[in-house]
């Protein structure tokens, strides 16, 4: 493939098209990418991070770990994280408990919708946060992409 | 009071001359009944008037009158006096009682300039009036109208009439200035982060944080009459939602933020920060309120730019102009959308290419006409290579709006009811409004005051890879000129690029140390067949590659050109023409407009590396582009790349 120097052609044919097919993108890609570091402390996470421990500042979380019931979620979900019983999370009702009854203080912010497990409240949030659909995390698929659907 | 004694020492010689003058008289004239003495000692003064009884009269007449109406007046002064004095204490007294009945703090900043001019001469006035008795006729003229003034309006808290618990707090550990989307991410993140943080946002709109995309794009796709004011809009995903990050309820209120156990996040509405003093750790407000920090965060984007040729055009133009970045904005310019028949946009960026799509759309309900002029060749000109701002422009025409390409305004008058915009080459366009999308200007009003470096190439606050200005002081944002360890030193205005930021200075305020790592994206959408989605450096000035899936008979792209009547229509041109662009790749830098740019994705080179790529029509591949960019790698066949995007399929 002709690159055009920069340099040389400043206005006019820098730019390049190509128009290609189904079939001309058939074959697998022969670019190479950077193998990913697993440990790469400037990296974005996910819910989990490398350590173990859970990362609150996930765009999953939406604004649970931050609201005003941001700390009896914080107690919750890492006792259900954390816990070895069988029925994991079965010894954090009390904990459950308190960040239901804060969470009833505050229907505004939290809809009381069907029963939600801790395991699933941060992706089934209410509506779809505004900081997570914008922007992307480590982990999650781009729902950002769709708010530019909007319209059609 | 100085001159009230001067003018008493003056009258002083006259008076005394008047009454001795007064008393030879009397004794001349009562003395004289039935004998006259044969010897009267003689009294009289050498400046003994020669006239007769009858001035005399007069005079005592005269001074008497006089006498007895100055002490008349000082009489009336010092009750009038008393009078204010007591009714002050008694407002002040029924102030208090009215703070303890739990007021939000909003009432207590009415006019606060008024009041601190008058508050200087009010505190100094109660003294005097404690000792009305030593009053002087003269000074209280010129202090009532100080006590007037304020009896009616409220003093601000720090003068200690309010209770202590209902007071601002002095102190906020964690300050975030500006109440917009770098803000509320920031303050997220600390939450998020350290358990029972107290975040306080200081804003100088009277709104709640709440995202900026929509006031250009689905707000005005919405069918609701009331969005104005409900501010609501479909997503994606068909569910509705507000433009407001969080309601009302997940805020505190900020005099409870000392008092509240597990901290929360409180918004100060209605503040504007005029000094920053990095040694004292503290801000001062504009009504000279001082709040001190231990970590602070600037994320004060900016205003909008406008034209010069508009700013010097008068009032009469300046009224019909918007400058459109705020909730208010969206308010007022639905409202004229609805009341005038022609509306003109100057710019054909991002802002001003959205807006006019979304007026445009307008147009075709209404009789309106929507005019968009800009000095580039094509929509987006700056953004996207040439060819591609062709294809863009053609499709915002397709909406309805008149476009005006290389148009430079040279004035702008107000003639018969009618705005009339000269352009350079000459052109004349009439219209009734003008909303100007030329730019934003970052806000750097604390440089000074803070001692900040402002960035003299791209504006705003520089600041390292940590988003860290100075110590204790981080800047999220459109206002933070930062460092990109991949691209290089740069500003961005982006929705997600606030996001961005504001999330990482909110966990380097909290401990993190991490740079600028995770690249931002941005996206828009003009109409129903351009979306795309772009990340890094896109920059028309830069060389470009783009790879475009070939329309085949098969495809039914969403961003199907039906009306455009583009290649996609001519099945036996396609057929074709693809069997002989099969894989080689024959460098074509100028395309005939038939072709459709249906979708694809353009990489922006420099230095043979891509800095930057745009996802034209093709969505859900951001994280493929954004390892691309971050490998910073220089890749030989960027058809290969292309290929890891599957842009063929949906």
């Amino acid at each position: 493939m002709i690159y055009l120097k920069y340099s040389l052609f400043h206005t006019t044919g820098k730019d390049t098209i190509i128009f290609v097919t189904k079939e001309d993108h058939a074959a697998p890609s022969t670019a190479e990418l950077v193998e990913e570091d697993p440990n790469d402390p400037f990296e974005e996470r996910g819910l989990i991070l490398p350590n173990g421990e859970i990362n609150w500042n996930c765009p999953c979380l939406g604004g649970m770990a931050s609201g005003p019931c941001g700390t009896e979620f914080k107690d919750a979900f890492s006792c259900f994280h954390y816990s070895k019983e069988e029925v994991k999370g079965s010894d954090c009702l009390e904990q459950f408990r308190s960040m239901q009854e804060c969470m009833q203080r505050y229907p505004e912010l939290y809809p009381q919708e069907d029963e939600k497990s801790p395991s699933e409240t941060p992706k089934d949030s209410e509506s779809t946060d505004a900081l997570d659909e914008n922007s992307t995390s480590a982990s999650d698929q781009d729902s950002d992409t769709k708010q530019a659907n909007t319209e059609s | 009071m100085l001159k009230c004694r001067t003018v008493w020492k003056k009258l002083a010689p006259l008076a005394r001359t008047s009454s001795t003058l007064c008393r030879q008289n009397v004794r001349k004239a009562g003395l004289n009944n039935g004998r006259i003495p044969t010897h009267v000692p003689t009294a009289h003064m050498s400046s003994g008037l020669p006239g007769g009884g009858g001035d005399n009269l007069k005079y005592a007449l005269l001074v008497g009158a006089a006498s007895i109406g100055g002490v008349a007046y000082a009489y009336h002064t010092m009750k009038g006096d008393q009078q204010r004095y007591q009714a002050r204490i008694t407002e002040l007294s029924s102030r208090s009682q009215k703070a303890a009945a739990k007021e939000s703090v909003t009432p207590i900043q009415p006019q606060p300039p008024a009041v601190e001019n008058t508050e200087t001469k009010a505190t100094t006035e109660p003294k005097p009036e404690a000792a009305p008795s030593s009053q002087e006729p003269s000074p209280p003229a010129s202090g009532t109208e100080a006590v007037a003034t304020s009896e009616t309006t409220e003093l601000p808290p720090a003068v200690g009439s309010t209770p202590a618990s209902l007071k601002l707090p002095s102190h906020a550990p964690y300050l975030l200035l500006g109440g917009g989307t770098a803000s509320f991410a920031a303050a997220r993140s600390i939450r998020a982060r350290d358990p029972g943080a107290k975040v306080l946002i200081v804003t100088d709109e009277p709104d709640l944080p709440y995202m900026r995309p929509p006031l250009s794009k689905e707000l005005w796709f919405s069918d609701d009459p009331s969005v104005t004011e409900t501010l609501r809009f479909k997503q994606w995903n068909g569910k509705e939602r507000s433009i407001y990050f969080q309601p009302p309820s997940f805020y505190i209120n900020p005099e409870e933020l000392d008092s509240v156990e597990n901290g929360g996040v409180a918004v100060l509405t209605g503040k504007k920060v005029v000094h920053m003093d990095v040694r004292g750790n503290k801000v001062k407000l504009d009504d000279d309120t001082e709040i001190s920090y231990d970590k602070c965060l600037i994320a004060t984007g900016g205003v909008p730019r406008n034209l010069q040729v508009i700013e010097r055009a008068g009032e009469e133009v300046m009224k019909r102009t918007t400058l459109f970045r705020k909730i208010e904005d969206f308010r007022s310019l639905d409202k004229v959308s609805r009341n005038v028949k022609s509306i003109t946009i100057i710019g054909g960026g991002f802002l001003g290419s959205e807006l006019a799509c979304a007026l445009g759309r307008r147009s075709t309900e209404s009789d309106l006409e929507v005019i968009q002029m800009f000095p580039e060749k094509g929509n987006m000109g700056k953004v996207l290579p040439e060819y591609l701002s062709n294809w863009t422009t053609e499709k915002v025409k397709k909406e309805g709006v008149k476009v005006l390409s290389e148009a430079l305004v040279k004035s702008v008058t107000y003639k018969d009811d009618k705005l009339e915009i000269h352009l350079k080459d000459g052109r004349l366009v009439k219209t009734d409004h003008i909303v100007t999308a030329v730019g934003l200007e970052p806000n750097v009003d604390l440089a000074k005051s803070g001692g900040l470096e402002v960035d003299s190439d791209f504006g705003g606050y520089r600041v390292n890879a940590e988003l860290q200005a100075r110590s204790n002081i981080w800047v999220a944002g459109d206002a933070a000129c930062f460092y990109d360890i991949r691209l290089g030193r740069r500003r961005v205005e982006h929705h997600d690029h606030a996001v961005v930021s504001g999330r990482l200075a909110g966990e380097n305020m909290t401990g993190a140390n991490k740079p600028y790592w995770h690249q931002s994206m941005f996206w828009s959408d003009l109409g129903p067949d351009v979306g795309y989605e772009a990340i890094g450096i896109v920059d028309s000035s830069l060389p470009t590659v783009g790879v475009f899936a070939k329309a085949t008979a098969k495809d039914t792209p969403k961003a199907a050109t039906e009306e455009s009547g583009t290649g996609i229509r001519s099945e036996s041109e396609t057929e074709d023409t693809a069997t002989s662009a099969v894989a080689s790749v024959t460098p074509a830098p100028v395309v005939e407009n038939k072709d459709d740019y249906g979708k694809g994705v353009i990489f922006y080179l420099r230095d043979k590396v891509v800095v930057g790529i745009i996802l034209w029509n093709v969505f859900n591949r951001m994280p493929v582009a954004r390892k691309i960019i971050k490998d910073g790698e220089e890749h030989a066949d960027l058809n290969e790349v292309a290929k890891l995007f599957n842009i063929h399929e949906d």
